[in-house]
């Protein structure tokens, strides 16, 4: 029997003085004693680092990363190793920052995008960065010795701004979703650096009508979650197993979760337990399942809410991240300048 | 900027007669909430808020670029929509004026309030273009980091000498 959920307020994180537009968990921490940790962002151009006190629970502010971005942090990204942490800005840069014990310096600023720059993530093996932003480009940047960042590659393709751009977990694929409603899929051609688009998902291969503001992969890099301005959700698969390390296998629709939120859905995050958060203007958060009560008609995987969380904030909800780590945690950050701990438990009755 | 009238010779249309708003009588406990409605709305819209040009400097509402009809509100929600017209259909100053209209309304309503603000369907060449733009967040808060560009919302807003 499938145990029912309940949502627990475990606190709420006041600090920053504007919108706090997304933050990002440290995948080092919440393991072998090490206390999690993760950044935020936000409109009063700041980075706040955020930590559990282990004898408390509590979670305090460690440090805030100001004087550096002059505009809107939009966006933040650890590193793998959690070493180093990358800032992307509306004032056009990237700041990388090291974490030397507790203190974060500065160690570059990357330059290059014409204006405001809007999400900024690594590759899994953290040998690689990329960025986006309003430019409609997306840049690929390899990580050399001595904090060195150099522009390999400028992927142009989009029509509008990029929104987010993400590393597929496993492969060597770089999505990027944008303001002209599509995801597109961009794949190395494994000698020079070449990127070329291999697929887009648009409208007319039942994708988004509207803005796509965020997706998130599941823990395999099989399926993928698209989240939107339309107030859908859509599911997308990929039959990775079956084809070889080079090659591409391309995605697919799987299914769309319409009704549930009503306006704007701006984060969405896969569980690596396969629960999928969804954080919207609504200031609801929603969770999702696979639908494993089938009855066999339905060609493909179905999902269903599973809880649904009614003024989570006060405000627009602006990103959703569950925690790395033995004690899984989701983190909200919305336009009331809050972050709230939240964590889902298994009710017994 | 715009250098050059986009409409130099716009219609005028009469102010609109306000209705006596009720207030509560003296009896009533002055601490009551009063609900926003849609004529408080349109008089934070249309009052103060002008396009300046250097040669007329009409009210929103003089030149129809908002009626009250085209203000939805729901006080209980939390919820207004705002429905503006541009002067003309090429007007490439709509965007400046809905940017306006939002920035007067995040500046006057209490926060839990949602805000849509769209050009009136059929009065502008690009509508769907504007209504995006207008209600993307993200580029929204973009342009309130411009300089220039808050100079000119701050100038529209800025009460007139009337």
């Amino acid at each position: 029997m499938e145990l029912a959920k309940e949502l627990r307020e475990i606190q709420t994180l006041q600090g920053h003085t504007d919108r706090v537009w997304s933050l990002a968990w440290n995948p080092a921490t919440g393991v072998a004693g090490i206390p999690l940790s993760f950044a935020s962002c936000s409109g009063d151009k700041t980075v706040r680092i955020w930590e559990q006190n282990p004898s408390t629970s509590s979670w305090d502010c460690k440090a805030v990363l100001d004087e550096t971005h002059t505009r809107t942090v939009r966006s933040c990204a650890w590193s793998p190793s959690g070493k180093l942490l990358a800032t992307a800005s509306f004032d056009a840069t990237t700041a990388i920052w090291e974490n030397v014990g507790g203190d974060y310096e500065c160690v570059a600023s990357l330059e290059g995008h014409e204006n405001e720059v809007k999400s900024v993530c690594w590759n899994p093996s953290g040998s690689m960065l990329t960025t986006c932003g309003r430019d409609k480009t997306v840049w690929v940047w390899e990580v050399l010795p001595g904090n060195e960042f150099d522009c390999v590659s400028v992927l142009q393709g989009h029509t509008q701004d990029v929104k987010m751009v993400q590393w597929h977990p496993t492969r060597n694929l770089i999505f990027s979703c944008s303001y002209d409603n599509t995801v597109k899929i961009w794949a190395d051609d494994g000698d020079d650096d070449d990127w070329a688009c291999v697929q887009t998902l648009g409208e007319t291969n039942n994708g988004h009508s509207s803005t796509v503001w965020a997706l998130s992969f599941n823990a395999s890099g099989d399926k993928m979650v698209t989240c939107s301005d339309d107030l859908t959700l859509k599911i997308w698969g990929s039959d990775d197993t079956k084809i070889p390390a080079d090659g591409f296998s391309p995605w697919r629709h799987l299914c769309t979760l319409s009704g549930y939120h009503d306006r704007t859905i701006f984060s969405v995050h896969w569980s690596r337990d396969n629960i999928i958060a969804s954080g919207a203007a609504d200031d609801a958060i929603r969770f999702f399942v696979e639908n494993d009560e089938q009855d066999g008609l339905v060609d493909g995987p179905s999902y269903k809410l599973l809880l649904r969380k009614e003024n989570a904030h006060d405000m627009d909800i602006n990103s959703v991240q569950w925690s790395p780590g033995e004690d899984q945690f989701l983190a909200s950050a919305a336009d009331d300048g809050t972050i709230k701990i939240w964590e889902l438990t298994s009710d017994s009755c | 900027m715009v250098s050059e009238l986009i409409n130099a010779n716009p219609v005028i249309y009469e102010k609109k007669e306000r209705r006596v708003r009720s207030v509560p009588s003296a009896a009533a406990d002055e601490y009551v909430v009063e609900p926003i409605d849609q004529q408080e709305i349109f008089d934070i819209l249309s009052v103060y808020s002008y396009i300046k040009d250097p040669e007329h400097p009409y009210s929103l509402e003089e030149l129809k670029v908002i009626t009250e009809d085209a203000i939805e509100v729901d006080d209980g929600r939390g919820y207004v929509r705002v429905t503006f017209t541009p002067t003309v259909e090429h007007c490439s100053m709509a965007t400046v004026i809905g940017l306006c209209l939002r920035v007067k309304l995040l500046r006057s309503l209490p926060s839990r309030y949602k805000v849509d603000i769209r050009v009136a369907p059929g009065s502008h060449a690009t509508e769907a273009a504007v209504n995006k733009q207008l209600n993307d967040k993200e580029r929204v808060a973009a342009a309130l980091e411009n300089p220039g560009l808050v100079d000119m919302v701050d100038e529209c807003l800025s009460p007139s000498y009337e």
